[in-house]
């Protein structure tokens, strides 16, 4: 089996390195080709290892390489595959196989064609180092190598100029109003990178912590001592752990990262930015579940930021037009679902949710591509209408995987997302239930509206420019599998729970089949309520916000994001400007640069100052000889040992 | 040692008191054959010097030494100002400025 894992985790990473020999070269599809075909490779291993794993109930552990030795410090370069792992490398390769070969289609007509999956490739290279390693600082190079290549791909149209800034909520970067994601993808880039660097600080810090303490950044030397230090101390490692989550998932405060991140290609939003990337900082939560267990008081801080982000999230998503910060919106909020369920205890349920999540969020970004490269690249979702009857195969896709998103039965998403909501409520933590109760209806309602403004009503996009168009079969056939897991994922629950509780802690709540039957009617209610009102509400109006509702404050608070990116730029970027131009003018140019000149200067004078010296006139000569000797006679009689 | 109280100081400050009136010479002339006077007078300065100590310790090497640089300063002088006449024929003075070939 170990050849499989070595498979599994090196054939993206040769791809990789097989595209970056293209990456100046003009457009060559077999760089597409090959790339996802070794994808495919590495979905056939991590599938034959989920087998394994599942059949036989065998972990694979390898230890590849030595990485530092040094004393008693053993880092090696290890890797595992038991329950969880596997579940994650499954998600991640069948989501990156599927978008590779999307991402064929949807590049097509682009110069960076061979770029493009040099970093595509190298991203899910460092996302299964992650996934797989075993240790803390293998799971931190990972963790590094995605945001690397995030940043990579978030800013692979990096020539576009910066936007202009503007007042004007339509034409703002910061509102979701706009057709613009961001001010330009490499501002976006940069932005997502040093955020995430920020929060990475807290979480080195806490592995710091974990080493200075128990000697070891083994998961299984870790958690086996975890238990031993002491109380304080685990919640210091916990909470500088889940620093590092929030940023990498987006959690506020470090969420605006990711609604700007949708300057990236469509494909990257896809498999970045909504199903693998992101949900790393669920996977360490869960993968470190028995530090986290041992400090209730930081889950039920976790549950809660991310029933508020979940609820935030939907709510901003209520308003926007442009489409694809609506799906980051809701990528946001379920990553808030997974978070409560994770902060609750109920870490499989968690992992469930993100594999589902990853499945029907992946599909429906690529769906928004397919609509965007039929568009024009038009992104704001009241430009489009109509387009159902242009790309049926799309239309029916976004709509199973917004159903999906919706959490209605039978399809992957309620299952996992109304096991979070009983989790929540058996818990006892109603108001958390009652907050992603709410926003299970907004999810529900704004899936909807995207798809209504998307795919019905009257056409509104410009008829000179627009032929709207079905994409290429082959992009529909990479989406199918997706959509088809949209469905059909959740009714591998029973094989799923049995798989990883292995590892995970089972499930402790207990709630009557009444109780639960209830929940499932109330829940499945408020979706449905959603999207009847979504449908409904477009057939009567064509619209859902009328002009005087436009006016409004709250209407303009969530088109702006909660003035989160204004507070942003005016706390930390603008005041951090203004402190490093004061650093460079004042303590930079007027001191250090001063003295180093100062030094230089002095030098080159005492230099300009000596050439008097070599005139070339012997008199001077002699006497520079005759000041020379004196000195020498002065030092001898100052210094020298006469008697 | 010596007679009429005449140390070795007296010699070794008349020495200098010569040294130093030859070496501000060599500083401050500008003319060629001035030059070599102050030179010569430097060395005679250093012989006197030699001279007395070789004396004061008894020791004859001091004298011998003195002798060596009367001869050196001698064929030194002959030396220099033959060169110093084939200079004056071709420039026409003997001006210390005048010598500026190797300016730095």
């Amino acid at each position: 089996m170990e050849s499989y894992l070595y498979i599994a985790l090196f054939a993206p990473l040769v791809g990789s390195l097989f595209a970056t020999l293209f990456s100046n070269s003009p457009k060559k599809l077999f760089v597409g080709v090959i790339t996802s075909a070794l994808l495919i490779v590495s979905l056939i291993a991590s599938i034959t290892l989920l087998m394994d794993v599942y059949l036989t109930e065998t972990i694979v552990h390898v230890r590849m390489l030595d990485w530092i030795v040094i004393g008693n410090v053993d880092i090696p370069f290890g890797f595992v595959v038991d329950q969880v792992s596997v579940v994650m490398m499954v998600v991640v390769t069948i989501v990156s196989a599927m978008v590779h070969i999307h991402s064929i289609g949807y590049m097509d007509h682009d110069k960076s064609f061979n770029r493009f999956f040099a970093w595509l490739s190298a991203f899910v290279f460092s996302m299964m180092i992650l996934v797989m390693s075993d240790n803390f600082a293998g799971l931190f190079i990972g963790w590094e190598g995605v945001g690397l290549c995030s940043w990579g791909l978030i800013g692979f149209w990096y020539h576009k100029e910066d936007i202009k800034r503007s007042k004007n909520i339509e034409e703002s970067p910061y509102s979701t109003l706009s057709p613009y994601s961001s001010k330009s993808p490499s501002w976006a880039a940069n932005e997502a990178f040093i955020m995430n660097r920020v929060a990475d600080l807290g979480m080195l810090i806490g592995m710091f912590l974990i080493f200075w303490n128990i000697g070891s950044l083994q998961y299984n030397e870790v958690f086996s001592k975890i238990g031993t230090l002491d109380h304080g101390l685990i919640v210091a490692i916990a909470a500088f752990l889940f620093i590092g989550a929030m940023g990498k998932s987006a959690q506020f405060p470090f969420n605006t990262w990711l609604a700007n991140a949708m300057e990236g290609p469509t494909p990257v939003s896809a498999l970045i930015h909504a199903a693998t990337m992101v949900t790393a900082g669920v996977y360490l939560v869960i993968r470190a579940n028995e530090i986290f267990t041992v400090v209730p008081e930081v889950g039920y801080f976790i549950a809660s930021l991310g029933a508020f982000v979940a609820l935030g999230a939907a709510s901003m998503a209520l308003v926007a037009t442009n489409m694809k910060k609506i799906i980051a919106f809701s990528t946001l909020s379920q990553l808030g679902y997974m978070f409560v369920a994770a902060g609750l205890g109920a870490y499989w349920v968690a992992l469930f949710h993100l594999a589902t999540h990853a499945f029907f969020k992946s599909v429906l970004f690529l769906g928004a591509g397919n609509v965007m490269h039929a568009t024009n690249d038009e992104i704001n979702i009241k430009k489009m209408g109509g387009l159902a009857k242009h790309m049926p195969q799309t239309a029916l896709i976004m709509t199973i995987a917004s159903v999906a998103l919706a959490g209605i039965f039978p399809l992957a998403g309620f299952f996992s997302k109304d096991l979070i909501l009983e989790v929540a409520y058996g818990s006892h933590a109603y108001i958390l239930w009652t907050v992603l109760w709410i926003t299970a209806g907004l999810t529900a309602f704004y899936s909807f509206r995207l798809v209504m403004y998307v795919f019905h009503g009257k056409e509104n996009y410009d008829h000179n420019k627009v032929h709207p168009h079905e994409t290429y079969p082959f992009v529909i056939a990479a989406m199918t599998p997706l959509a088809i897991l949209a469905i059909c994922a959740g009714w591998f629950e029973h094989q799923f729970v049995e798989m990883v509780t292995k590892v995970l802690p089972p499930l402790d709540i207990h709630v009557s089949s009444l109780t639960f039957y209830t929940l499932i009617a109330v829940t499945t209610a408020i979706a449905l309520g959603g999207i009847i009102f979504a449908v409904v509400k477009f057939k009567k109006d064509g619209t859902y916000y009328s002009e005087q509702m436009k006016d409004r404050l709250c209407y303009k608070i969530l088109a702006n994001q909660y003035y989160l990116p204004h507070f942003w730029e005016a706390v930390v970027t603008k005041p951090y400007a203004k402190l490093s131009e004061f650093s460079w003018k004042e303590l930079d140019l007027k001191i250090i640069d001063a003295i180093v000149d100062g030094i230089a200067k002095g030098i080159y004078g005492g230099g300009e100052a000596g050439t008097s010296m070599q005139s070339g006139n012997l008199s001077k000569a002699l006497k520079w000889m005759g000041i020379g000797i004196f000195i020498l006679v002065i030092l001898v009689v100052a210094f020298g040992n006469l008697k | 040692m010596s007679d009429m109280g005449i140390t070795l100081n007296d010699y070794l400050i008349l020495s200098t008191i010569i040294f130093m009136i030859g070496m501000y010479g060599a500083l401050r002339r500008k003319n060629l054959l001035m030059l070599f006077f102050s030179t010569e007078i430097m060395l005679n300065a250093v012989n006197i010097g030699m001279a007395a100590i070789s004396k004061f310790h008894g020791d004859l090497t001091g004298q011998m030494f003195a002798f060596f640089i009367i001869a050196i300063a001698a064929s030194e002088v002959a030396i220099g100002l033959g060169l110093l006449v084939l200079w004056y024929k071709r420039n026409n003075n003997i001006n210390l400025d005048s010598l500026q070939s190797m300016k730095g």
